[in-house]
Formats: structure tokens, sequence, C-alpha cells
């Protein structure tokens, strides 16, 4: 009798819905997103460019765009923002589309408008690629020397990665026939000095130099000693000018964070229990790498990230304004502020406009990497 | 604490002599050659581009071309492709150029961040910590050289100052009174500009800095004693919070050579930036690499100097 109702009242108890409302991890980042305004503003912010991007992507380009940013129009030179452009002077085809000039017209009569939204597209595509470029490399240092930094590198690598680089040295100077032989001495050499080969003499290739950990982390500290501006203009000057080398070069020139945050939180983790259960369980390096460890070390890698945007996107407005970004044609909204600095004082509409737009955007993507951040860092999170 | 410094020199010479040869393979890996400046140039025959090179030693692999360079560097001979004047000369005159910048720069940004940072970290969450945040992102945010332009046009319209360059042109001549404070004003915006980033960062850093100390056990023992509230936070809680800082004045050595390329031209000023972009855009290698090489010694020490601060300052650490 007195057990039955124990058991009623353990059921009781277990039908009962826990006490705690049980959320999944997204709702409750949101919860708590939800509360830093500022945050929700830069994501608010951040959507809307994006869709301006969109839009002025598919606008501004193919052979007849809806608003065309090369349109020069001598006549309707520098007009303030809001001026209706004058029918008589013009063809019908120059007219823009909403009868109208926006953000008004440069020193060329282009429509500056038509120029924004060329732009924008250009900062969101050189903001995402280099920082895309930035975390892939970080991932990929930080997670060797955070997941494998305990290895050595034997002499037999070295003389094996010289051979490679000799080889292909040779290669590139002109020297085919002894680039091939090199290149195929340095491919044929694992399968007679390979692991478990037997061979006089090959004791000397297992000693060990330096581990993967010491290495990577040298090889960040040397590039963490070049001033990063100079270095990127250095190299954006010495390239021929494109688009693309800018985007590579400033995701080269700033992996370096991404890669400490990654390397800290795996010799962290790799140290923890379902880790090693991960490991007992017989699973691949690469699953427990990608599948168990990198989502418990990916938040700060993203908030740095997101920041990272933001500084893409000045440093490209910074070499634009310096002559050194993408080809003058086009419009980025750097060069459309270096173009109208000459005109100041008569016209500041062409050094206003791009520069709220980029303050805005920038501004943005600092304050949605900021409240994530501090969503994500239980320290920095206020006592409830 | 003598072996820590013994390796730590050792390691940074290691790395001084990577950061050559990466920064050496940069410049003569990229396409082009100094060399071919001006094909078009009718002056400029096949003869003369082969006795520069030859001059320049350009003809010659690069390892030859990497160990001369180093060579003429430590020996204090390396000279500008661009005017044959010495680099190391040139570099000087231009750092006593920038020094007054940088000084009035440095000085602004840790007087002002320090107190704005403390204050919003005792506010809070109230209107002054959230305003101040706000105006700190505000000023990361901001393109440089668009602030520059609008502090421009507010101090040109409104006060009728000269702001370009570092004096009045031809302003010689006149008391020495006014020309000190003709500099002055020249000085103004450019610092100013230059220390709004360090501002805005290093104030975040101070708030973040403070709250992290504010939450400790101890910081709420000394409310529990009854202290007063500046006491505790300013004795108990800012001292320990100074910590970290110590380790940023080494951080500051590298913002010497540095400069910013971007304020520099804009005010047109004789700085290093200025000159690094001028180098660059003449392609003038040996100045390239002299710049880079200097400002890569420059962080090695610096990050020298503060992991030595931090193991005076703080003695749980024991390296």
């Amino acid at each position: 009798m007195n057990n039955t109702s124990e058991n009623a009242q353990y059921q009781d108890l277990t039908l009962e819905e826990p006490a705690a409302p049980k959320r999944t991890r997204l709702q409750q980042f949101w919860r708590l997103f939800k509360r830093n305004r500022l945050a929700i503003l830069g994501l608010i912010i951040f959507v809307l460019f994006f869709c301006c991007a969109l839009t002025g992507l598919v606008l501004t380009s193919g052979s007849k765009p809806v608003f065309d940013p090369a349109q020069v129009r001598l006549e309707e030179k520098l007009l303030p923002p809001l001026t209706r452009p004058n029918p008589e002077t013009l063809q019908p085809n120059e007219i823009p589309p909403m009868g109208i000039y926006l953000f008004g017209t440069d020193d060329l009569g282009r429509d500056v408008f038509a120029r924004m939204l060329q732009g924008a597209w250009v900062s969101l595509t050189v903001g995402f690629v280099a920082v895309g470029i930035s975390v892939l490399v970080g991932i990929f240092m930080g997670g060797l020397a955070g997941y494998f930094g305990q290895h050595y590198i034997h002499t037999g690598h070295l003389l094996w990665t010289a051979f490679l680089t000799a080889g292909i040295g040779l290669l590139a100077a002109n020297h085919p026939v002894a680039g091939i032989i090199i290149l195929a001495g340095a491919a044929l050499g694992p399968f007679f000095f390979g692991p478990g080969k037997k061979l006089p003499g090959a004791g000397i290739l297992k000693k060990r130099t330096i581990s993967v950990d010491t290495l990577i982390m040298r090889f960040v500290d040397i590039m963490l000693c070049f001033p990063s501006f100079f270095l990127i203009l250095t190299v954006v000057a010495l390239l021929p000018a494109s688009i693309y080398n800018i985007m590579i070069i400033i995701g080269l020139t700033s992996w370096m964070g991404a890669t400490r945050f990654v390397r800290a939180e795996f010799l962290s983790l790799r140290e923890q229990d379902f880790v090693s259960a991960a490991r007992a369980l017989g699973l691949s390096n690469f699953r427990i790498i990608f599948r168990h460890m990198m989502p418990n070390a990916i938040a700060p890698v993203l908030v740095s990230a997101t920041i990272g945007i933001a500084t893409a996107i000045l440093t490209e407005a910074g070499l634009s304004f310096l002559g050194f970004g993408v080809p003058p044609p086009h419009a980025t909204w750097g060069n459309i502020l270096s173009d109208g600095k000459r005109f100041i004082f008569d016209a500041p509409w062409l050094t206003f406009i791009p520069g709220f737009a980029i303050l805005v955007v920038v501004l943005s993507f600092n304050l949605f990497g900021e409240g994530l951040r501090d969503v994500m860092n239980p320290k920095l999170r206020e006592r409830q | 604490m003598l072996s820590f410094i013994g390796r730590s020199i050792v390691q940074k010479l290691v790395t001084l002599f990577f950061v050559s040869i990466v920064s050496f393979l940069i410049i003569h890996l990229a396409p082009g050659e100094p060399s071919q400046v001006d094909p078009m140039n009718p002056k400029f025959t096949p003869e003369m581009v082969e006795r520069f090179r030859q001059a320049f030693h350009l003809d010659e692999p690069l390892y030859r071309q990497y160990l001369y360079f180093y060579r003429d560097l430590f020996t204090g001979q390396t000279i500008s492709w661009k005017d044959n004047q010495p680099a190391l000369k040139k570099i000087w005159e231009r750092f006593l150029n920038s020094l007054p910048l940088f000084i009035v720069g440095t000085i602004l940004t840790w007087t002002i961040s320090f107190p704005v940072g403390i204050r919003s970290s005792i506010a809070r969450g109230r209107f002054y910590d959230r305003s101040a945040t706000f105006f700190s992102y505000l000023l990361i945010s901001i393109p440089g050289f668009f602030f520059a332009y609008i502090l421009i046009i507010f101090v040109v319209t409104q006060f009728h100052v000269p702001v370009i360059g570092m004096q009045t042109f031809g302003a010689g001549g006149t008391s020495w009174i006014q020309n000190i404070m003709d500099r002055t004003w020249h000085l103004l915006l450019p610092s100013i500009l230059g220390a709004t980033g360090g501002i805005a960062i290093l104030s975040r850093y101070v708030r973040s800095q403070m709250l992290e100390v504010e939450g400790q056990d101890y910081v709420r023992t000394a409310r529990a004693k009854g202290l007063p509230s500046e006491q505790v936070h300013y004795k108990h809680a800012l001292r320990n919070a100074l910590l970290p800082f110590v380790t940023m004045f080494g951080m500051i050595l590298p913002g010497l050579i540095g400069g910013s390329v971007i304020i520099e031209s804009i005010f047109s000023w004789p700085g290093m930036g200025r000159m690094a972009y001028e180098a660059i855009l003449a392609r003038d290698y040996p100045v390239i690499l002299t710049v880079n090489f200097v400002s890569a010694v420059l962080v090695l020490a610096g990050t020298f100097i503060s992991d030595l601060l931090y193991m005076v300052v703080d003695p749980r650490i024991r390296l």
C-alpha cells in the first residue's frame, strides 16, 4: 500500500514538466541577444545593407543596367542631392530612372546613387571573402597547432620539403629536367624511407627537430611583426590592381588572431572527457576535429570574424582612398570619397554620403560582433 | 630571470631573421622590376637599364641580393634608389617629424581613455556608460580619412585656422611665439585624429578590465567591510586592473614607426608614414625594406619590454 503510493508519487514527479523551462541553445542565445539593443540595431542595419548590396548588384550590372553608374553627363556635373535632371539638355536614355538625382552627381555628372549601389557590393564581398579566407586559414593552422601540436617534425620531413621546394624552384627557373628528377626523388622517398622500413642510416631521418605547435606559432609571431596596413599597401601596390588581389591579401594578412583562438580552444578541449570518449570509440581524427571539437571552439572565431569584416571594409576603403583600390571605372565607396575630396567645400555630399555609408555599415558590424561576444562570453554576462 | 632574458633574445633574433627573409621575398617575388619603372622614357636605353641593374646588384641571384642588402643595412650604407640618400638618414629625419605627432597622440590617448573607461565601468548600464560605449564604437567605425575631412571642414570654417602641413607656408621670420602657436595649431588636428581610434579601443579595454576586477571576491570583501566606494574603486579595484596596461607600454613602441599613412598624406605631414607611401609608389626597395625591418625590430623590442615589465610588476609570474 505504502509502496504503491510512493510509486505513484514518483510517477507524478516524472510526468511533471521539468521545473526550469527547457530551451535550446539557439533560443537561449536569442533571449540574451535580444536584450542588447545596440546589437539588434547592428543586425538590422546589416540585413538592410545586405539587401541593398544584392539589389545594387542586380540593378547596376549587365549590358543595360537600370542604374548606370558609368553614365557621364558633363552638363549635369556637381548637382546637389535631390535635384531633378534637366530634360532639355539630356538624351532620353541619359535621364536617371527615378527622374531625380537622389544623392546628386559627381564631377563627371555621374549619378552618385548608382555609384553607391555598385560600391555596396564591393564592400560586402571584400569584407566577406577576406574574412572567409582568414578564418579558413586560421582554423586550419590553429587546428593543426592545437590538435597535432605535440607531434614533432623529423629531419626526414625537412629533407623532403627541401627536395620539393628545390624541384619546384628548378622547374620555375627553366631547368625542367633537373627539377623533374628531384621531384621524382621526393615522391619516391617515402617508399624507401617510409615508416616500417629498416634501412641503415635511416635513423638520422628520425631525429626530432621542433614540434608542429612551435613551428606554427613562430610563424604567427613572424607574421605579427609586419605592420599590417603597410604590408597590405606594399603588396597591393606591387601586384596588378584588382579587387580579388585586395581580398586575398587582406585575408592572408589577418588570419593570426583566428589561429590563436582556435589553438587555445583546442588545447583545452582535447583534454576533456568527451574528446577522450570520442577517441576511445575509434572515431577518425577528422570527425573528432570537425564534429566534436570545432562546434565548441568556434564562438570566439565567429566574434572576431564579425569584427574582422568591419576592419576589412575599412581597410579596403583606405586603400581605395589612397588610390590602390579597384581600378577606376568601377565605383567603390572609398574611391567615390577620394574623388570627391577635391570638391570638399563645393560639393560636400561627395564626401559625406560615402563616408556615412561606410561608417554606418562598419558600425553595424562592430555592434553586432560585440553583442555576439557578450552573449557568448558567460563571464561578461550580467549577474541575474 | 637571466635565462629567460637570454632565451627570449635568441628567440626574437631568430624571428627577426625570418622576418627579414619573408619581407625580402615578398618584395622581390612580386611581378615587375624597379629597373623597368618607365619603359616609355626615350632616355632610358637598354644599356642604361643594364647598368642600373649591375649597380644595384639586380642581375644577381636572390640570395646574393639578400646578403648584399643586409650587409649594407648593418653597415649603414643602404641608399635609397630614388634619390641616392642614405636610407637610415632619410628615415631618421622623417621620424623626427613624426615624433611630435606620436607623442601628443599617445598622451591624449592615455590621459583620456583611462578616466572614461573607469567612469563607465563604475556607472555600468547607466546613461553615461551606454553613451560612452556608443561613442567608442562610433570612433572605431569611422574611417580615418572621412573623420579627417569632417574635422577639416569644421575647423577651417569655424576657426579659420590653417591645418595642412607642419607650419604655415612662408610664415618664417615672425616672432618665435607666433611660430610656436602656428606649429601647435598644425599639430592639433592630426594628433587628435591619430588618438581617436586609440582612445576608443583603450577605454573599452579599461572598462572591461575594471569590470572583471570588480567582480572579484576581494572587492566584494572590501565593500562588505564598509569601505567608502572611492576607496574600493580606486584602491582595491583599479590597482589590480592596471596590471595588463603596464604591458601595453611596450606595445606603444611599434606605433613610433608605423605612423599613419592616411592621416599624414591628408595633412601633407612629412612623416614616416608618408615616406613609406612614397617609397612604395616609387618602388624604392631599400627604403621599404629598411622601414619594414626597423618596425619589426620595434615590435619585437616592444613585446620583450612588456614581458619584462610584467615580470617586474606582477610577482605571481615566474617565467
